[in-house]
């Protein structure tokens, strides 16, 4: 049974721990800069162009999600037609279940898996654990983030909160307890890891017969799945086995092949800030004697479909799993993953997992909050996802709700205050009084301020006091 | 030109020598300012923790005291783009509310753009004789777009000598309520800009919000820095007759702090 993210406490909690964390704030922030700084300047050699394309993603995923029914049906018959078994998933639940049964069928009890955030979503791991079915991540940070029984706390980069000091002791300890251990003498090289990875993980892959993944892409006419990954793990999973099986939520379709002419640009330059993405495999269906002969795609919804329901809030189902705003984020770039209590953090993650959860928990209710609205999430998005606006309207889900009695008071006080000017002006002329009894550290929730920050002096005079004297004097 | 000043409800109650700044400068500019007095708040507080019924109130009182207005400067960022950006959200399609913000919002400025766009002033006259650095502020850069209009009316300023600011462009963490609701977080990214904010060697760090000021003026002079902060209309405004430029760099918390002890 690997970690699981119940149990994290809701973020502001959970992030106060990771602000302290000083060796995770260290290695977040190089590793953010550098993507951060690598995506600018992909992007910005494509000059205007990029708000072209930008536009463009947009449009091709909003106008498959609102005729997502007819598309999916479509996928469903091209796949099928192709050689492939399509089946369709309501829930986590089902999908594990299904996953599983098709596993079990192979008579396998060993599985590689391509990186995926819908089986991270699920968490089916847990669940073939439970049947008895190992699965084997063969992504470099994914396995990482097994060995160490930790959890991944980015889209793109899952082990992303640990240095390669941290990883080096991870396979020393871990390697042989899940297959080929780690060299003797290992040193913390980039390169001595990568090649202990590819030993560890190579003998892994010529042997295991079932291979489970995602997909960056389905596309709905010609029924090929695509995936984008950068290391060549992904297509030994996708190529060597017998079996192939991959959840895919409903929302990574695109309608026609040529429509991925535009995200083979926008994604690469997004995500690793290169222009070109270095190992994309796409498949259709089965091919006598050349790859798996048997190919599940298992249709995921999860939630999906309720989000399409709200018209701001839907716009997050464009996403294309980058992370472009993960390595943009100041508050990411402070908190990493983790605090975030999901496989989806950053800015993303706080629109999408109360969505796709469906607001369901404190933990969830906290999410919309973790964010200071800066708008640089927005700015880097590929598919011009206006995060900060379904933000802000989540936030007023969470308003409309139960509960936040001390937080509606304080609103409904300053209304009461800015309702005319009369009481605006009433409460300058309290707080011009009482200015020299502010204390340095206030009580209560504006201690958050006043632990960190001093309260500015509080002027005699308001501005529109001496506006009306000053046009007394002059009249 | 009759200009309408909504003085926004931060400045006015906390930061009345801004407003006292954009009226001077306004008004040497050679232009009539008027501040329509019914004027409170623009709701951003409200609209951006999740209350969206009292900031379309608010929105309303805003329209109907502004409607009358040629054009109305703000100086904040991020209220004007509460204004030009949010209010369009606001009322529904169609609506009483969604045609008069649509007919007023663009008639709303920043103090910046005002100067720079509708003006065409780069060079206001400003005598400012001290090293600065300029943060712009997020809603400002990113909402409005203010791009290089504060940098050059800085750059015209006699005197001033402007510094390069590391990581201009991230968010130095004030968020509104964001402040005490993710307090540590807030703190963090505070702490951060004002590292960078003192680094610079500059003596005073400026941008066109002063809420944003406040939480990082709050950290400098928590940390005793000796670098304080002001409003980018105080330092427009200052002329070698004097000015506004808020406190001198003696009556900091911190320099008084140093004499007292």
């Amino acid at each position: 049974m690997s970690a699981t993210f119940l149990g994290i406490p809701p973020f502001p909690e959970a992030a106060r721990a990771a602000v302290d964390d000083s060796r995770t704030r260290h290695n977040l922030r190089r590793a953010t800069h550098t993507i951060r700084d690598k995506r600018a300047s992909v992007v910005g050699e494509l000059n205007d162009d990029w708000q072209l394309l930008r536009a463009e993603g947009a449009a091709v995923k909003e106008h498959t999600l609102r005729h997502l029914d007819r598309y999916l049906e479509q996928l469903e018959e091209s796949v099928t037609r192709a050689g492939g078994r399509v089946h369709w998933a309501a829930d986590a639940e089902e999908a594990n279940a299904i996953v599983t049964r098709l596993v079990k069928a192979t008579g396998e009890t060993d599985v590689v898996k391509v990186k995926s955030m819908a089986t991270q979503e699920i968490e089916l791991n847990n669940a073939l654990a439970e049947a008895g079915i190992t699965a084997y991540e063969t992504d470099l940070a994914e396995l990482i983030v097994q060995l160490g029984d930790d959890l991944p706390s980015h889209i793109l980069v899952p082990a992303i909160h640990l240095g390669r000091a941290q990883i080096r002791e991870i396979f020393l300890d871990q390697m042989a307890e899940w297959g080929t251990p780690a060299p003797p003498g290992l040193t913390d090289d980039p390169r001595a890891l990568a090649e202990a990875a590819r030993l560890h993980l190579r003998e892994r892959f010529l042997r295991t017969r079932t291979a489970i993944s995602g997909a960056n892409f389905a596309v709905a006419d010609s029924g090929t799945l695509v995936v984008l990954e950068s290391e060549g793990n992904g297509r030994m999973c996708l190529t060597l086995p017998q079996t192939l099986i991959s959840v895919v939520g409903i929302e990574k379709i695109v309608p026609t092949w040529s429509d991925l002419e535009v995200f083979m640009q926008l994604l690469p330059r997004s995500s690793t800030g290169e222009r070109m993405n270095p190992y994309t495999s796409t498949w259709t269906g089965v091919t006598p004697g050349d790859g798996p002969q048997e190919f599940h795609l298992v249709l995921l919804d999860n939630g999906r479909t309720d989000v399409l329901a709200d018209t701001v809030g839907r716009q997050a189902l464009r996403c294309i799993r980058c992370s472009a705003c993960l390595n943009t984020c100041p508050v990411y770039e402070r908190t990493g993953g983790h605090a975030y209590g999901s496989v989806y953090p950053g800015p993303i993650g706080a629109i999408l997992t109360p969505q796709l959860r469906g607001m369901s928990s404190a933990v969830d209710e906290a999410l919309p909050y973790a964010s200071s609205l800066c708008g640089a999430c927005y700015e880097v998005c590929p598919v011009a996802i206006d995060i900060p606006e379904v933000l802000v309207h989540l936030r007023e889900e969470v308003s409309a709700g139960r509960g936040h009695l001390g937080e509606k008071a304080l609103m409904a006080g300053a209304e009461a205050v800015f309702s005319s000017s009369r009481a605006l002006g009433a409460a300058q002329r309290a707080a011009g009084l009482g200015r020299n009894l502010v204390p340095g550290h206030l009580p209560g929730t504006a201690g958050e301020w006043t632990d960190t920050r001093d309260v500015p002096d509080v002027p005699a005079e308001s501005f529109r006091s001496w506006w009306n004297k000053r046009g007394k004097g002059q009249r | 030109m009759r200009i309408a000043l909504f003085i926004t409800c931060v400045n006015d109650t906390l930061f009345p020598d801004t407003g006292r700044a954009v009226v001077r400068l306004l008004e040497r500019l050679g232009h009539e300012v008027v501040f329509p007095e019914d004027q409170t708040c623009c709701g951003q507080m409200h609209y951006n923790t999740g209350y969206r019924r009292p900031a379309t109130r608010l929105a309303v009182r805003f329209v109907k005291t502004f409607e009358g207005a040629d054009a109305v400067v703000v100086p904040s960022g991020s209220c004007a783009a509460m204004i030009r950006d949010n209010y369009p959200r606001l009322g529904a399609g169609g609506s009483r509310l969604s045609r008069k913000v649509a007919g007023l919002a663009p008639r709303v400025y920043d103090l910046t753009e005002f100067l720079v766009d509708v003006l065409g002033v780069t060079d206001v006259g400003a005598y400012y004789p001290h090293k600065v650095a300029y943060h712009p502020t997020c809603h400002g850069l990113r909402m409005l777009g203010l791009g290089d209009r504060p940098y050059r009316l800085l750059r015209a300023v006699r005197g001033l000598e402007l510094v390069e600011l590391e990581g201009a462009t991230e968010c130095c963490g004030f968020g509104g309520t964001f402040a005490v609701k993710n307090g540590d977080v807030s703190s963090a990214m505070g702490a951060d800009k004002a590292r960078h904010a003192v680094e610079t060697g500059a003596e005073v760090l400026c941008a066109v919000d002063n809420s944003c000021l406040m939480h990082i003026g709050g950290i400098l002079s928590r940390q005793r820095s000796g670098m304080r902060v002001a409003h980018i209309a105080e330092i427009l405004a200052s002329t070698e007759k004097g000015g506004s430029a808020g406190p001198a760099p003696d009556d900091a918390p911190a320099a008084k702090e140093a004499v007292t002890r």
